[in-house]
């Protein structure tokens, strides 16, 4: 496999876009990130999208996509895998590049959610989990992260209230990119009076339900046009996957899927945890966070909400995360998600990230994007240098 | 639901039956083809009793619209006493009373309804069992 770069990326605002639809807002992030690349020539189009098909009756998706943005004609592929099809669609373009089947592809994340009733996309949500066993018996998918956080506060003896810091970083990260779906602090106070969901979970636990596209340009080495961002490679894009039940599993609160797709990501990169700077995790929920950071092995089982509150994670501590407002503050548009936490880290490397968000010395830097309740995990390893 | 599907399912929903492995002996609900620890193909039918404890618990105040009239509602995750663990509508308790590690049993009940002619559909929900057996 030959080393693959990022030479653009695009993003639209995570919103209610209601008066755009799925391929305009696809269109809209290719464009940005072709642009960005220099205009390249490319040859396969990989688009990470959910629920098309049960939001608005579109499935066949990546090639109305490809034709709409001026790509009549190339490979075009929908990759699908619940929350984690934007990162997905993205293993999938750096396969393509890497194996040296293409030369350029571009991996797009896109999703709409607003098109029907919070209803219907509470329902398509839930078509992540088992829906026979699972969603068929009434459970929500904010239901399930309720189950993971009672279970974990009655094991670790936490309070609601200990949660707070990772909704608080999020919110005050997001105040700065213009992108975030969010522009406003949250306090401890707020936080503890905000209206429960699914108890544990209250309204500001959970990710907001939005509509936004983002995208990259992946490209070979030998085959870069000088184009004028400086690549950033890639260092590793691994999956891990565990049972699609939540019951199924031995142990919930130890997420298998991030502890494999994590371990086989530092792997192939070469690299133990200590050289990741940031982590841009997925926090779709609270509890996802904590869980995410003890199953990556980035804190001791039960030491993540702990860790949180001595600050570990805001961007002056030690491994910031949600640096751009995160799944919590950006936005949650599914599908895109994945591609939205790549285009973050790029910007990092590039000294393009809005201050005061901008890390600096930043060498390697890890996203990770959970599908369904941690049954397919993608993690991905970017780095300065070439590996 | 469609039809087919609510029929397939009725050994699962009105008896809880599952699957043991005959080679490792290990068991499963919902019932599998291929025992994921030793990939044997043979699975024979295994029938759960129905008791169980809970593991964790939520109440629902926001749902999809196939549930919305029973809001709010609790879901749980029951630990069966034979091992498997089961996602299930806890019923016949109000959501204060309920504890992890409550030991509760399998009932049938509604679980919910399409539109006016639509399916009912029916299936297991877990209650607090009133005077549990000493063990």
């Amino acid at each position: 496999m030959r080393p693959v770069a990022i030479t653009g990326v695009g993003q639209t605002p995570v919103r209610e876009h209601w008066d755009v639809g799925l391929r305009e807002l696809a269109v809209q992030a290719i464009w940005a990130a072709l642009e960005d690349a220099a205009d390249p020539k490319v040859e396969a189009l990989f688009v990470g999208n959910m629920l098309s098909g049960m939001m608005a009756s579109q499935e066949h998706l990546a090639v109305l996509i490809a034709d709409y943005a001026g790509l009549r004609g190339i490979e075009a592929v929908k990759v699908e895998l619940a929350c984690a099809s934007g990162a997905a669609a993205f293993r999938q373009a750096v396969l393509a590049v890497a194996s040296g089947a293409v030369r350029t592809a571009v991996a797009v994340g896109v999703e709409k959610l607003t098109e029907r009733s919070i209803h219907a996309t509470t329902e398509g949500l839930a078509s992540a989990a088992d829906a026979d066993y699972e969603a068929a018996m009434g459970i929500s998918f904010v239901a399930l992260n309720a189950l993971l956080m009672r279970r974990y506060m009655h094991e670790y003896g936490y309070q609601k209230s200990d949660f707070a810091p990772f909704v608080q970083l999020a919110h005050e990260n997001a105040q700065a990119n213009p992108n975030a779906l969010f522009h406003f602090e949250v306090g401890r106070d707020q936080y503890e009076k905000s209206r429960m969901v699914a108890d544990p979970i209250c309204l500001l636990d959970s990710s907001p339900v939005a509509d936004g596209a983002a995208a990259v340009v992946i490209t070979a080495e030998e085959t870069r046009a000088a184009g004028p961002q400086i690549p950033v490679w890639v260092h590793a894009c691994e999956i891990g996957t565990d049972t699609i039940a939540l019951d199924n599993r031995k142990d919930p609160l130890w997420m298998k899927g991030v502890e494999v797709s994590t371990r086989k990501a530092l792997q192939r990169a070469s690299l133990d945890h200590s050289r990741i700077r940031l982590f841009e995790l997925h926090d779709a929920f609270s509890i996802m966070s904590a869980l995410s950071l003890e199953s990556a092995g980035f804190a001791e089982q039960g030491q993540a909400v702990r860790l949180a509150n001595e600050g570990i994670f805001q961007l002056t501590g030690r491994l910031p995360m949600a640096t751009a407002g995160g799944l919590k503050a950006r936005g949650h548009p599914v599908g895109a998600t994945g591609i939205y936490q790549i285009v973050e880290a790029v910007l990092q490397f590039q000294q393009r990230a809005p201050q005061p968000l901008q890390l600096e010395g930043v060498e390697y830097a890890m996203t990770q994007n959970i599908g369904g309740s941690g049954a397919s995990v993608v993690t991905t390893i970017l780095g300065r240098n070439k590996p | 639901m469609g039809i087919p599907r609510n029929w397939r399912l009725r050994n699962q929903r009105y008896r809880l039956v599952g699957s043991q492995c005959p080679q490792c002996q290990n068991l499963f609900f919902p019932p599998r083809q291929v025992c994921p620890h030793c990939y044997n193909s043979e699975l024979s039918e295994f029938v759960f009793s129905g008791k169980g404890s809970v593991y964790s618990f939520t109440v629902l105040y926001q749902t999809t619209p196939k549930f919305e009239f029973q809001i709010p509602y609790i879901v749980a995750l029951i630990d069966l006493n034979e091992g498997p663990r089961i996602t299930a509508q806890l019923t016949d308790v109000d959501a204060e009373e309920v504890r992890i590690g409550m030991p509760v049993e399998m009932v049938v009940r509604k679980i919910s309804e399409e539109n006016e002619r639509g399916l009912i559909h029916y299936g297991y929900k877990f209650r607090p069992i009133a005077f549990p057996e000493s063990e």
